[in-house]
């Protein structure tokens, strides 16, 4: 049973992974297309850990930007198709290192505003999934891009609220089962737009706190299906946008994360005992953020980057 | 990346992964270039099909494959055969990789991309999806995918419905089961389909999700589900008037901004430098369309043509529970004015749901309006010299009103029938947990529907000991159910004018305000603020409070202590800043900055929710304070405090306190010092 976060030993299993490795898994050649989001999840680990001096600032950036596609969206790694959920993670990486303005945020802003529909959803890319978290995302980065007037906002919010589900959470179209992952973005849309008083606050916050499963203290996605870290962040951060975080039992939850760690080669699992990974890792660290855990900073849970990132970049004028 | 138990890797397996992982190396980068330089010869593309096979998730190969398709379309001059034999050899595709990963996002948007081409039988679709049910039936891919071939197709809600019958009795412990099945009944019963009749059809439900429920009563599959059939129970489509201030009947005396001649009165007094006073609407629901055409107002106080209603709501939007407008009048014209207003005067006013105000409803109110004798003094105000006891058995409460537009609705009985045998089913649960919080939440549903206020206030005791149980049986919990509790406790305590009365003063320092004392009650949580429209003064210091959410509603509100509770933020006051008449404000002892984690960051208005922020002086020559204490600086220059204290936060010292003054620069009185100029 672990007592406390071992944060040097994720710090180095996470240099380990970000670091050109000559012996590659067959685990991580298979997520090599979505290295922009495993980035994203271990540089925002590291800052919140407050070691984000611990990596090459000029070789990530440099990375970044050779995804970057001539639609202006950006790719999960050199040579694949662009894609929004890249797009964000590439954003939100560049936001870290205050790096924002290497961008040609025209061109990036373009190329998101363009994916969104007439009934205000947005498609992933130009194959036409769509999905609300590509609504969150379209948000969420115009917002840091401070373009967010690119779209139609009431349209965007309405469609979001036309996936609001009768047991008050959200799926990912209408129609479709609540489920945590999609609540987080429809919740984080609505709050980034100034829109949070069309979440019914008390009927989501009961279904949000009822995801803590009692004996182990985790937290589920949606009823009768097994707690993981991962939830850690996805039900956490709803709950606190919405003023609920204070249904659950914050001490239990932050022993579930904690028992998750792998104590000797670092990282964190879905829960304790399994395979630990870099979404694990960035999610549980970014919930004990959320449950102010000492050592880590804070995390803001609508935007999923430092408080102190987004307070510079939206309190600027 | 999920459900894999930790082991210690070996060599051989090391090495077995290593040479997998060449090969899978070796696929990518020729398929990279196959697809970069567009070939899309059958080799190429038997290329993506291995590579799909062996990871779902390389997104580039779906898009590719797509590409591919569109370029042999293309050459093949529309004979349907062809067509047809290249579009299935893509369904193929699709079903091979779902069998490695079924929740796979880009298989099975790529299956949905081959039917939008206007291709395969509904009979295959759902027979696909009829196998993936059985291997999963929470697949929530599939699911979905379910609905995308029943729009295609136009197959019936109804049918829908039976599926969803056949889903729930082969295994009730199926949410997803009964999350559609909620979606398509409420369809149907907005519809007012044949056999939809909610008076009918709801009760049915009830037997239905009994059987999850009493079954394994910690299985949660019904329990949202129930949830959603008291909502469909107890709430009726048309909004309704819920309270008013001025309310039906009442009499309140007006004057201008010194104090009144003549002594404690028995009504409400309120004073305006403005020489305006509140007329305050709250209705059940949020609406729209509130304007002087809707609401129209008879009176002979002059100047109040085309008055402007607001909606007391966050800053985007057109509907609220709750509206207000600002009705002018003359101290220098004493007299007793009687004014007559008419809600729904004519049609526009409407519920976010698209229905329609019920039937005008009028409420009349007298206004004695009186000439201003002294000047005001503007003395500090106190919260514990100065009051005297109030009787308030002239107070309407307005509990009727609602109750009054409630019965006249036709189907009233059958929702009391549906509660009150859901009471009785569920008093057999008592020692579970969902048992006790659904009679709690069923007890209180009946309590809004009694209008004999003897009987009323009674069964209030019992909720409050099922919240106590369950405050222990369910300890993970507690805060909801303390929450609740304090919900339940306000609403015994505004269910009558006598309870109410023990908690009512006059604060004899500000001309007779209304003061009421809702102190040291454990209260987490603001409540039944309808009934409490007329109070002006507001002590709920010593509670266990974290936000005024709510208390936007309370227009005449004067004088607010939240002293020794346990607000974390001024982002958590953010509803004060609709509450205009503020001018005292009490919110030292709390733990304003002790706390990184800030949950009402994103409640309050401000730039990081994307609020326009106008540019003022304290902006221009402070920025690093104003990201520092941003919300601090956001709620108070909104507010007209002449007196406020936030000593004992953690938040509090020289450098917060000059800050405060620079915001507030009206400010009198802080920390209870007189403030020179």
């Amino acid at each position: 049973m672990a007592d406390k976060l071992v944060a040097d030993k994720h710090l180095r299993y996470i240099l380990n992974l970000m670091a050109e490795k000559k012996k590659e898994s067959f685990e991580s050649v298979v997520m090599d297309h979505l290295r922009m989001n495993g980035a994203y999840w271990g540089l925002t680990t590291l800052s919140l850990l407050d070691k984000l001096g611990s990596v090459s600032e000029d070789e990530v950036v440099s990375w970044v930007m050779t995804c970057q596609h001539e639609s202006g969206g950006f790719a999960g790694n050199t040579g694949h198709d662009p894609h929004v959920l890249y797009t964000l993670s590439a954003v939100q990486i560049l936001a870290l290192f205050d790096k924002l303005n290497i961008l040609d945020v025209e061109k990036v802003s373009n190329y998101i505003a363009g994916l969104q529909n007439e009934d205000g959803s947005f498609s992933g890319d130009i194959w036409g999934e769509v999905d609300t978290r590509f609504s969150y995302i379209a948000i969420c980065c115009l917002s840091i891009l401070k373009c967010l007037d690119k779209i139609n906002v009431k349209k965007a919010v309405d469609y979001i609220v036309s996936c609001k589900n009768l047991d008050g959470g959200f799926g990912c179209s209408p129609g479709a089962e609540s489920h945590a992952g999609q609540i987080f973005c429809c919740v984080g849309a609505l709050a980034i737009t100034g829109n949070l008083h069309r979440v019914d606050k008390d009927l989501l916050g009961w279904w949000l706190c009822e995801r803590q499963d009692y004996e182990s203290g985790g937290l589920n996605g949606r009823p009768e299906k097994l707690p993981d870290v991962c939830y850690s962040w996805w039900v956490l951060s709803s709950l606190i946008m919405i003023d609920r975080v204070h249904w659950i039992e914050k001490a239990k939850l932050v022993k579930f994360i904690l028992d998750s760690q792998d104590m000797d080669n670092g990282g964190i699992s879905d829960r304790p005992s399994y395979t630990v990974d870099i979404f694990h890792t960035y999610f549980g660290v970014a919930g004990l953020s959320l449950l102010e855990y000492p050592g880590v900073k804070t995390i803001d849970p609508a935007y999923a980057l430092p408080v102190h990132v987004i307070n510079r970049i939206l309190f600027t004028k | 990346m999920h459900g894999r138990p930790r082991k210690a890797s070996n060599p051989e397996e090391e090495a077995a992964s290593a040479a997998k992982a060449v090969k899978l190396r070796s696929l990518q980068s020729q398929f990279m270039k196959n697809h970069h330089d567009k070939i899309y010869t059958e080799e190429a593309i038997e290329l993506s099909m291995k590579l799909l096979e062996i990871n779902p998730e390389a997104y580039t190969a779906w898009n590719y494959r797509k590409l591919a398709v569109e370029d042999s379309l293309s050459r093949i001059e529309s004979d349907p055969n062809l067509v047809n034999s290249i579009l299935d050899e893509e369904l193929r595709v699709v079903e091979s990789a779902l069998r490695q990963n079924f929740k796979s996002y880009g298989a099975w948007h790529h299956r949905k991309w081959v039917l939008s081409k206007g291709h395969s039988s509904i009979e295959n679709e759902l027979k696909l999806l009829d196998k993936f049910q059985r291997l999963d039936s929470r697949n929530f891919h599939a699911w979905n995918y379910r609905r995308f071939v029943v729009e295609l197709t136009n197959r019936s809600e109804q049918d829908e419905l039976h599926y969803t019958d056949d889903m729930i009795n082969n295994n009730f412990s199926n949410y997803s089961a009964w999350h559609n099945r909620s979606v398509l009944l409420s369809s149907l019963l907005a519809q007012n389909a044949d056999g939809f009749m909610p008076n009918e059809r709801i009760p049915d439900e009830y037997d239905l999700v009994h059987s999850a429920i009493f079954t394994d009563p910690d299985d949660q599959s019904g329990w949202f589900y129930h949830l959603w059939l008291l909502d469909q129970t107890l709430n009726v489509e048309t909004p309704l008037l819920t309270s008013s201030w001025p309310s039906h009947g009442s009499t309140i005396n007006l004057s201008g901004a010194g104090c009144l001649n003549g002594s404690s009165s028995k009504f409400t007094t309120f004073c305006s430098e403005s020489g305006s006073f509140p007329l305050i609407l709250y209705f059940d629901q949020a609406v729209g369309g509130v304007s002087s055409s809707t609401v129209t107002i008879d009176s002979e106080l002059k100047g109040n043509e085309d008055l402007v209603w607001e909606p007391i709501s966050y800053k985007n939007s057109q509907v609220s529970c709750v509206w207000v407008t600002h009705l002018k009048y003359v101290s220098s014209d004493p007299c007793e004015y009687k004014v007559k207003i008419r809600v729904g005067n004519s049609p526009g006013i409407v519920s976010s749901r698209g229905h329609n105000f019920r039937a005008p409803y009028e409420f009349v109110f007298t206004a004695h309006v009186h000439d201003t004798v002294k000047d005001s003094q503007e003395g500090i105000v106190s919260w514990t010299d100065g009051f005297d006891i109030w009787d308030a058995k002239s107070m309407d409460l307005n509990s009727l009103i609602t109750l009054d537009q409630l019965q006249a609705e036709i189907d009233f009985k059958w929702r009391q029938e549906a509660i009150d045998s859901e009471v009785e089913c569920f008093g057999i649960l008592s020692d579970s947990k969902i048992g006790n919080l659904t009679l709690a939440r069923l007890l209180m549903a009946r309590e809004a529907m009694l209008s004999d206020d003897a009987v009323k206030g009674v069964r209030y005791e019992e909720i409050l000991q099922l919240y106590n149980d369950l405050m222990a049986l369910d300890s993970s919990h507690y805060q909801y159910y303390k929450d609740e509790h304090s919900v339940a406790f306000l609403h015994k305590v505004t269910s009558s004018s006598e309870s109410l009365s023990r908690h009512l003063f006059r604060y004899r320092g500000m001309n007779n305000l209304v003061c009421l004392r809702l102190n040291n009650l454990s209260l987490s949580r603001i409540a039944s603020v309808e009934k409490l429209l007329f109070v002006q003064m507001l002590d709920l210091s010593h509670n266990e409070l974290r936000s005024t959410e709510g208390l936007e509603a309370m227009q005449l509100l004067s004088c607010l202590n939240l002293s020794h509770n346990k607000i974390r933020s001024f982002s958590a006051l953010d509803s004060l800043r609709h509450v205009k008449q503020l001018k005292v404000l009490d919110v030292s002892d709390n733990h304003i900055g002790k706390h990184s984690v800030d949950t009402t960051r994103y409640l309050c208005s401000s730039p990081l929710s994307n609020s326009e922020w106008s540019q003022d002086d304290v902006g221009r020559q402070n920025p690093g304070l104003v990201t520092k204490y941003w919300d601090a600086y956001f709620v108070l220059r909104d507010l007209k405090l002449k007196q406020l204290d936030i000593a004992g936060n953690e938040i509090s010292g020289n450098e917060f306190s000059s800050f405060v003054l620079q915001v507030v620069p009206k400010l009198v009185w802080l920390d209870g010092q007189k403030l020179g100029n």
